[in-house]
């Protein structure tokens, strides 16, 4: 606005004397170069090697790719991987809230579930859940029950597991974000006659989203992976289905492949999406906003430009 | 007795082992406006806290409007108050901050609207209605589709005053309401609270902008180490001060 304004006091003419623009010789970065062409050529190397290795059989990896069964267990992985997000994330902020809560019984038993689940393997849980009705044959209240071999299939089993372990992570993320808020946020919806519950819900939550988003990004692309666990309660999921007929076909490498191809481009989706979430809640913010995986890629390649400096 | 706006009886407040206020007694009259003066860490904010009961009392008596802070005496036992009944308390006392507060997430048309369709689950024509009014009458009518950001601190500021006078509070706390604000703005937020007090508000400002004082207030304390010193109209202590720690304070500000 004020660029086309010359301050008072310029001396006359100043628009016509045209500073010259510098023309320097930027300094090189000849290491740079030189190293680059190192990694290119071990990983032209590398490639090389998988791609011509006589025990990689690249034809099955092409067929199965899209095997039927291969794709209702991705189907499955991104079900679970969907669900137990958004249970976690919801009991995550009923568990973050209880942390911070005044109440001391809501306060220690939040304490006791993050305790609990944050302190114990997944894998563990996952075992349990799925072998619960060991300890309960039968779950329910009163006359209404169910035995519990019927009720835990292992998709449940699945589901549980990951969505309770979720929530003790996510609650820690939440909590982090709802200290990040100003406490004279709070102070003001108090003065002005709100409870602790609306000032939580309409003041402290939205402003905590900010700082909430990234790491509930980088929760959401771990949970991808580690719904891969769930092979053990073979609850159908891909690794689960991928590994089945790796032992029927006797194509271990080439079925792991297959897995790995799919997980890539579900964690790729995934790191596209909190990109632009990220983009978007820091939007009014002061602040430079986060350069993409290409962006970075691209300005690296530049001559004369070091580390993602686009501009 | 319930003829003060606000009323303490010798309220003691402490953090910990460091005693803030000392017995401090005062009243306010309805449509008077007091000015708080002294030194940093005299118990000024903190006093002015303890009246909406964001800080708690921890001896004496404290009431507004007749009613007693915090507390509800039933024979010689004083029971705390819900969370629920403090909020219904502070309601008909406005605040406003130093640090303005105002809701980050939220234009400043929604923060003046919040409160009145949160607490008072007024109507949205209603509250957007008043809320429209208010922010053109603190001179920001334009302003009401921006975020806090966008605006500068003085702007924030008058933002801040509509949003507490959309509640139609009795009673307005003012903390230091100039002291975060770049010297060419605090006229204008001075302004607004020249015109809110000639409309008969009753207030009670923390302040160091003893011109304002002198000029706008009805009654002046000085608080120096959680006690009131001296007390009076304001051009007669600012004028003539007869205590030796309002003189050497006074030296210092005028």
């Amino acid at each position: 606005m004020s660029s086309d304004t010359h301050p008072g006091g310029a001396p006359a003419g100043t628009a016509e004397r045209d500073s010259e623009p510098i023309k320097a010789i930027p300094v090189r970065h000849w290491g740079q170069w030189v190293s680059a062409a190192v990694v290119l050529a071990l990983a032209a190397a590398l490639v090389y090697s998988v791609a011509t290795n006589d025990n990689l059989q690249w034809s099955v990896v092409g067929d199965n790719i899209t095997e039927e069964s291969v794709l209702r267990g991705l189907w499955v992985t991104i079900r679970l991987t969907v669900l137990s997000m958004v249970l976690g994330i919801a009991l995550g902020i009923v568990v973050a809230v209880m942390r911070l809560s005044s109440n001391k019984v809501l306060g220690t038993v939040s304490w006791f579930y993050i305790w609990l689940f944050r302190g114990t393997p997944v894998l563990v849980q996952l075992l349990l859940w799925f072998n619960l009705g060991l300890f309960f044959p039968t779950i329910g209240l009163g006359s209404l029950n169910a035995d519990a071999n019927d009720l835990i299939k292992p998709f449940i089993a699945a589901l549980l597991a990951l969505a309770l372990n979720e929530a003790a992570y996510m609650a820690e993320v939440v909590r982090a974000g709802v200290l990040a808020v100003d406490p004279g946020q709070a102070e003001a919806s108090h003065a002005l006659g709100m409870t602790k519950g609306q000032t939580m819900r309409r003041i402290v939550l939205p402003q905590a989203m900010r700082v909430v988003i990234p790491p509930t990004g980088n929760e959401t692309i771990t949970m991808l992976k580690t719904t891969s666990l769930v092979l053990v309660v073979g609850a159908g999921d891909l690794l689960t289905r991928t590994s089945a007929i790796a032992a029927r076909e006797f194509t271990t490498i080439e079925m792991l492949m297959v897995a790995s191809f799919w997980y890539l481009v579900l964690t790729s989706i995934a790191s596209y999406g909190q990109y632009h979430l990220e983009r978007r809640f820091a939007r009014g913010s002061a602040g430079t906003l986060p350069h993409s995986l290409g962006q970075r890629t691209l300005a690296n390649l530049r001559p004369g430009r070091v580390h993602g400096d686009a501009r | 007795m319930t003829t003060h706006m606000v009323k303490a009886e010798n309220v003691h407040k402490s953090f910990g082992h460091v005693d803030v206020l000392k017995g401090i007694d005062l009243q306010v009259a309805p449509k008077d406006v007091l000015c708080l003066v002294g030194p940093s860490g005299s118990g000024k904010s903190t006093f002015l806290r303890c009246i909406n009961h964001l800080e708690k009392v921890d001896a004496g008596r404290l009431y507004v409007d007749g009613q007693l802070v915090g507390y509800r005496q039933a024979g010689d036992k004083l029971h705390e108050l819900r969370q629920k009944e403090v909020a219904a308390h502070r309601r008909d006392i406005g605040m406003v901050f130093q640090r303005f507060n105002l809701f980050g997430h939220m234009t400043a048309l929604q923060n003046v609207m919040e409160a009145p369709l949160r607490v008072r689950r007024e109507s949205k024509a209603v509250a957007r209605d008043r809320a429209e009014k208010l922010l053109d009458r603190v001179g920001l009518g334009t302003k009401s589709g921006s975020y806090p950001a966008q605006l500068s601190g003085g702007q924030q500021q008058r933002v801040a005053i509509a949003r507490a006078l959309a509640m139609e509070p009795k009673l307005m706390l003012f903390d230091e309401p100039t002291s975060a604000l770049d010297p060419e703005l605090v006229g204008e937020v001075l302004d607004v609270m020249r015109d809110l007090a000639t409309s008969g508000m009753t207030m009670i400002v923390v302040t160091h902008e003893m011109g304002f004082a002198r000029e706008v207030g009805d009654a002046l304390v000085f608080m120096d180490d959680g006690m009131v010193v001296e007390a009076g109209h304001p051009r007669d202590v600012l004028a003539n001060p007869q205590h030796a720690r309002t003189k050497a304070f006074l030296s210092k500000v005028l």
